[in-house]
């Protein structure tokens, strides 16, 4: 089963954002950003800006009528800036013309007058300075302390990993239209149709009942339009509001770059303790998260490193302390993984740093301390485990002994390239940790000539969410995915939706849509069984004889839709769906539903930081292997093999496009992407021409993926588990991988835990007695 | 008047020349498949086909049109995926591909992908799986990872081999590649140029004597990236299509080349293959497909970008270039005199490169380049070499390096250094020695001083060990 949007998309005539047509009047903004990343706003000159060609209007913060803020979960992000500027790219002013390059060419003749203040861009500097977003949070299982005390070995250290731009192809945007009475009806490149729509309603004052928003997909979001694209539409809504005109904001890529957070970069101090059968009994860790200079979705992204600061391990004592400091950069966001990602670079560092010193292979230490059920998570959930099962599958399917010898002989014949190999075990929890977050509904309409139309809170963003709710209201109702339509997701439609995040959006919003058109099954079945009742429709069994119309006072259950047509007791009856349908409608009965579904048994308590937060964890090992030039430091990925926890996937070509598209992110974030800010926050890597992300010819040679054999239930729709984060985090392995070439070739060197692992980085270790 | 086909519609546009064709086909013709991912020709997203008339023959290759002004499409036929598309809504093998392999997810990317894979389908280059994963060097994918794209690409070697007897653009109709209207193109691009010769003939398509400064324009690939909205309006002398500066020639001493040679027409001449044995391996570390489809020599030695690889290469080559202006008076410089302080070059605004040389003589080239990604990125440093040997002893030298000071640079004292020596461990290191006093290397996105300086001393060495093996243990 093909993603449902393919053939527009091959065809170029899928509808993204810029390709909306626009309506007589639009005007096009621009936002004029602050040059500066800290200081005091005395003055912002727009007189230049206003007299420009075609210009209609310049807007600033004094011109809101509403709140002038964004900040999701903490009120401190102005939607302009008004008495002072955070970061480089915050937005100050706005312009509005009546074509996007008179917008452009205006907006450079803004002129603003800033009192420089100290900048902070490095995120220990800000927690030396006590500037925190908030108090920091804790982990606590065992008795740390204590239990390194009976280590018989202990190492300590500092790993540091980059951030990471999301380059969605297609870049933020907003368009906005005035409606009757005062309202908005807003098109949004957002994860978050809500989001977008409460945020509107803060910076208009006008009521949420009054502004629709409407998404019919992104070109890519990764994150990084769950809570940011809120900007773009609350300043075309505002301008909308003042102008009375529909407006238009599509952001050119450097626009993007520059005034949007990325991914968290963060720096960890950790110590590990183990004992003398490499078991880790302790294990500590200082986390410092780069928040940027707002909260933004910082806090939950911390939270999410403290729930994957021991990755698919277990360790008995476990202290874990994280701090979100405020800087004077972009906020940053999300980005699939959400901290994750990061608390597990930081326990691979440590295990690394401990085999390193015994001198024992790394995945031998990872070995030995995979959790297994029962084990129980440093935020008390009690593992239902498959690390061991996808470790030892991924070992004996693609024979790891024999990778790693094969490795070992071609690094004793040659000199200047080395190859290195790493395993890359990952245990993912799947649920947004913000409980009441697990939540959805979908709205299932049955038209009479039998063809289907469902709306949900999920965004389609290339994932194949809406494939998958396709897929499952055409399962349950027996009809081919042609007569099913996944429609735009619409405020109007479905209200209070959570962002398409957290990988938990099929989940959840498969789910709503199964009860809906389990309901509407259910009332069909009904009317079926009275058609079936007066005779008029034939039974026919397997051996040719009529069997009759159904008994009087027989059961309901007798009746089941199987390719359109009504069974009655597992036999052929000549009815079809579209008689059903239509006797239903005569009948009146309601061939429409609205499902709410909320996951069950999750719960979790920041007072004690303890509960059971996860519907239940993906599982996955990979094994990374890679090739250093050591001549010219540069490197390929060989291949990724991986043993994956899809429970029964829903799709597998979706699913395996997940999965791939997740590594070779992960790798890009491991390997080429650095996200560059000079000591003045100004944003050095601010195009693609300067921030690298994987093309065709950095992909791995080869990935494998084999599916994890079990049969353990879960939550998710149809026992399918939630597949668009986790395969992120088996990139991890090839910073590792990189790292054992390094070695190979340049033994005395100890390699600093420093991610991405560039070129640079790499030439410099290879040398480094001679650089150094 | 601008005056071409796009797609299967004769235009004409009295629109400013320097309009990109991105903007003119979306907002001005509303074909909205080309799509819009970066307006710096790094990301795919907005590539079409240009067929150009070549002599009898009609000739496709990709550009991606954010880079690409109106007035580079004059004569031409432009095709978006609108032009490509099956009226009965079915799809053509390339869209079938992408589709059962897939190969899209959000789709923003996807139209890039089909242009480009359309074009290896029509294109006269052998269908090997090289040249399939090649055709979409140019084209950024954030969702897929790019396997399923690959196995959509490799799966079309065998439609896209598959001939008629015909010329390609007959096989890629009888293929269903492209529709039916593109088997008279070449009619209906004759009769435009030739309507467009007289009045070329009739008149002075010189600049005129009162205006100052005319700044050119050939591929546009590094005017367009530096100041977009400058160039819709700036009134600049088209060298792009001058047949009179798109030509390779061979003499006894010399190779000659016209300023408007773009690096493609390198990797498809044959001369160069000749002379270059690793041609494609180096020049595919140039940018990407469709940029080496319009990026000129000239435009890569005018822009004097510190690390510029065409001119890394031709200063190793010790290439001359010819200047002339509209008077037609010319001049001969050796292009290593050419940079004279960051993007200052001995050369009057008004004067042009028309022409490039160098000599045969050498017997040895290499280049070599590291990037963040190795394909489609900018060099933190680069280095060519050329040599002359003769036997053990290298009569003389020419080597170059980029990224490491602040114009492109000719290594005159290392150059200097090895003539006379023999390959040796020791001569390498005592050049090395000799490279690191001629750089000064600026710490920047693409690295710290200390990096380019310990990499171009891997490269400098890396010459020896690709052409000699030299053992530098
Ligand atoms: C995505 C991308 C990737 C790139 N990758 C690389 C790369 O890997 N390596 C690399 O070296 N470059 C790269 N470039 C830069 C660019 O492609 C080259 O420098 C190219 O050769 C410029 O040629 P052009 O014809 O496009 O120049 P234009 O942009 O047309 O012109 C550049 C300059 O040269 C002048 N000019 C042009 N022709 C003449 C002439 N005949 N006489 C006098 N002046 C002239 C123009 O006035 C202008 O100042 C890349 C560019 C892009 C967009
Ligand atoms: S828009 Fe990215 S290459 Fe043109
Ligand atoms: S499919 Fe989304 S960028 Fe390629």
């Amino acid at each position: 089963m093909k993603n449902v949007d393919s053939k527009s998309h091959v065809r170029g005539e899928s509808v993204y954002l810029d390709d909306v047509p626009l309506l007589q009047g639009t005007l096009f903004a621009c936002v004029y950003d602050s040059p500066i990343a800290h200081g005091k706003l005395k003055n912002v000159d727009i007189s230049e800006a206003e007299k420009a060609d075609g210009v209609v209007r310049v807007i600033t913060a004094k011109d809101l009528i509403g709140e002038n803020q964004i900040g999701g979960i903490l009120p401190d992000e102005p939607l302009l800036a008004d008495e002072e500027v955070h970061f480089c790219g915050m937005p100050v002013a706005l312009v509005l013309a009546e074509t996007e390059e008179q917008a452009h060419a205006a907006a450079k003749l803004i002129k603003a007058e800033i009192d420089p203040l100290e900048i902070v861009t490095d995120e220990r500097e800000a927690q030396a300075k006590n500037e925190l977003i908030a108090p920091p949070k804790h982990f606590r299982l065992g008795d740390a302390e204590k239990a390194f005390a009976t280590c018989e070995h202990v190492f300590e250290g500092r790993a540091d990993v980059n951030g990471q731009e999301h380059l969605y192809i297609e870049t933020q945007g907003a368009y906005t239209i005035p409606t009757e009475q005062g309202g908005l009806k807003i098109y949004s490149s957002t994860q978050g149709p809500t989001a977008v729509q409460r945020a509107v309603s803060r910076v208009t004052a006008i009521p949420m009942h009054q502004i629709e928003v409407d998404v019919t997909r992104l070109g890519g979001g990764f994150g990084g339009k769950e809570d940011q694209a809120n900007a773009w539409s609350a300043l075309c809504a505002v301008a909308t509001q003042l102008t009375k005109k529909p407006v238009k904001y599509a952001l050119h890529r450097m626009e993007d770059m520059r005034m949007t957070g990325k991914r968290h970069p963060y720096s960890a101090d950790y110590r590990i303790g183990l004992d003398k059968d490499l078991k880790i009994v302790a294990y500590q860790a200082k986390f410092y998260q780069n928040a940027g200079a707002a909260c933004d979705l910082s806090l939950p992204v911390l939270e999410r490193t403290l729930f994957h600061c021991t990755n698919s391990y277990f360790i008995p004592n476990v202290s874990a302390t994280a701090y979100s400091c405020k800087t004077n950069l972009p906020p940053n966001t999300a980005f699939r993984g959400f901290g994750g990602p990061q608390g597990m670079f930081v326990i691979e560092s440590a295990i690394a740093h401990a085999a390193e010193k015994l001198g024992v292979s790394k995945n031998e230490i990872q070995r030995k301390n995979l959790i297994r059920s029962g084990d129980e998570f440093p935020y008390g959930q009690i593992a239902e485990s498959e690390a061991e099962a996808s470790w030892t599958q991924a070992d004996q399917q693609y024979d790891f002994a024999k990778l790693q010898a094969e490795a070992d002989e071609f690094n004793t014949q040659n000199k200047f390239v080395k190859k290195g190999i790493a395993l890359m075990p990952i245990c993912f929890g799947i649920s947004f940790t913000k409980t009441p977050m697990n939540q959805a509904r979908s709205l299932v309409h049955v038209y009479t000539d039998g063809s289907v139309a469902v709306s949900t809170g999920a965004v389609e963003m290339g994932q194949g969410v809406n494939t998958k709710i396709a897929q499952v209201a055409a399962k349950i109702f027996s009809q081919p995915i042609e007569r099913i339509k996944v429609h735009t997701t619409n405020t109007l439609r479905i209200a209070n939706t959570s962002p398409t995040a957290a990988s938990a959006a099929a989940d959840l919003n498969g789910r709503a849509t199964q009860m809906a058109c389990e309901t509407i099954l259910e009332r069909l079945k009904a009317v079926a069984q009275e058609m079936l009742k007066d005779g008029a429709y034939r039974v026919e069994s397997s051996n040719g004889n009529a069997a009759g119309k159904p008994s009087e006072g027989g059961t309901q259950s007798g009746v089941s839709f199987e390719n359109g047509f009504v069974f009655y007791n597992g036999e052929p009856t000549s009815l079809d769906w579209l008689l059903v349908v239509n006797e239903a409608y005569n009948s009146r009965v309601n061939l429409s539903e609205h499902a709410h579904y909320a996951t069950q048994g999750i719960n979790f308590d920041w007072s004690i930081a303890k509960g059971h937060p996860f519907a239940y964890h993906v599982y996955g090992t990979a094994i990374v292997g890679v090739t250093v030039d050591c001549l010219r430091g540069i490197y390929e990925v060989d291949y990724v093999k991986c043993c994956h926890d899809f429970g029964t996937s829903m799709n597998t070509s979706v699913d395996f496009g997940q999965i791939e598209g997740g590594i070779v992110q992960g790798l890009g974030w491991m390997t080429m992407e650095e996200v560059f800010y000079d000591s003045d926050g100004r944003l050095r890597s601010n195009a693609l021409s300067t921030y690298k992300i994987p093309d065709v010819y950095s992909v791995p040679k080869e990935i494998a993926i084999l599916p994890l054999e079990t049969s353990r239930e879960n939550l998710a729709v149809f026992n399918s588990k939630a597949v668009g984060e986790p395969p992120l985090m088996y990139g991890i392995g090839a910073y590792f991988a990189i790292r054992e070439a390094v070695k190979a070739f340049n033994k005395q060197n100890f390699v600093k835990f420093d991610a991405p692992f560039t070129p640079e980085k790499v030439l410099m270790n290879l040398y480094s007695e001679i650089s150094g | 008047m601008i005056k071409f086909i796009l797609n299967n519609q004769s235009v004409e546009t009295a629109l400013p020349k320097g309009t990109t064709v991105l903007d003119f086909v979306r907002y001005h013709k509303n074909l909205k498949g080309t799509k819009i991912g970066c307006r710096e020709g790094d990301c795919g997203a907005c590539t079409i086909l240009v067929g150009e008339l070549a002599g009898e023959k009609l000739k496709y290759r990709t550009m991606t049109s954010c880079l690409m002004p109106i007035s580079n499409a004059d004569g031409k036929h432009i095709v978006t995926v609108e032009g490509i598309n099956r009226d009965d809504g079915g799809l053509t093998p390339v869209q079938s591909a992408m589709v059962e392999t897939s190969g899209t997810q959000c789709g923003f990317c996807t139209v890039g992908f089909v242009m480009s894979l359309t074009n290896f389908c029509i294109d006269d280059t052998p269908k090997t799986n090289e040249a399939a994963i090649s055709a979409i060097d140019g084209n950024i994918c954030r969702c897929t990872g790019y396997k399923s794209i690959e196995r959509a690409a490799l799966s079309l070697c065998g439609t896209a081999a598959r001939r008629n007897g015909d010329a390609e653009i007959h096989s890629a109709i009888g293929n269903e590649i492209v529709p039916e209207y593109f088997a008279n193109i070449k009619e209906r691009l004759s009769e435009i140029l030739n309507s467009r010769f007289q009045i070329a003939n009739s008149s002075n398509r010189n600049p005129e004597p009162g205006i100052q400064n005319p700044k050119f324009l050939s591929g546009g690939t590094d005017l367009y990236v530096q100041r977009p909205e400058e160039m819709v309006y700036a009134d600049t002398e088209n060298l792009f299509d001058s047949a009179a500066l798109r030509f390779i020639n061979e003499t006894d001493e010399f190779i000659e080349l016209g300023a408007s040679v773009v690096v493609t027409d390198l990797l498809e001449s044959d001369v160069f293959n000749r002379l270059f044995p690793n041609l494609y391996k180096h020049l595919k570390l140039v940018s990407s497909t469709p940029i080496r489809n319009m990026a000129t020599l000239a435009g890569n030695f005018v822009n004097a970008s510190p690390i510029g690889d065409m001119t890394a290469w031709f200063l190793a080559l010790d290439a001359e270039i010819e200047l002339s202006d509209a008077r037609s008076s010319t001049r001969t410089l050796p292009l290593k005199d050419f940079y004279l302080g960051y993007k200052q070059l001995a050369k009057r605004e008004d004067e042009f490169i028309s022409k490039i040389r160098f000599r045969k003589d050498f017997t040895h080239f290499n280049f070599e380049k590291v990037c963040k990604r190795t394909y489609l990125d900018i060099a933190s440093v680069n280095t060519a070499i050329s040599l002359k040997m003769s036997g053990d002893v290298i009569e003389h030298a020419h080597v170059s390096a980029g990224g490491v000071f602040a114009t492109p640079l000719y290594l005159r004292k290392t150059s200097e250094f090895l003539k006379g020596k023999e390959i040796s461990a020791e001569t390498i290191a005592q050049a090395n020695e000799i490279i690191q006093t001629e750089i000064s290397p600026i710490p920047d996105v693409r690295g710290s001083a200390e990096y380019k300086r310990l990499l171009l001393r891997q490269l400098f060495t890396a010459h020896f060990v690709e052409l000699f093996k030299a053992n530098i243990q």
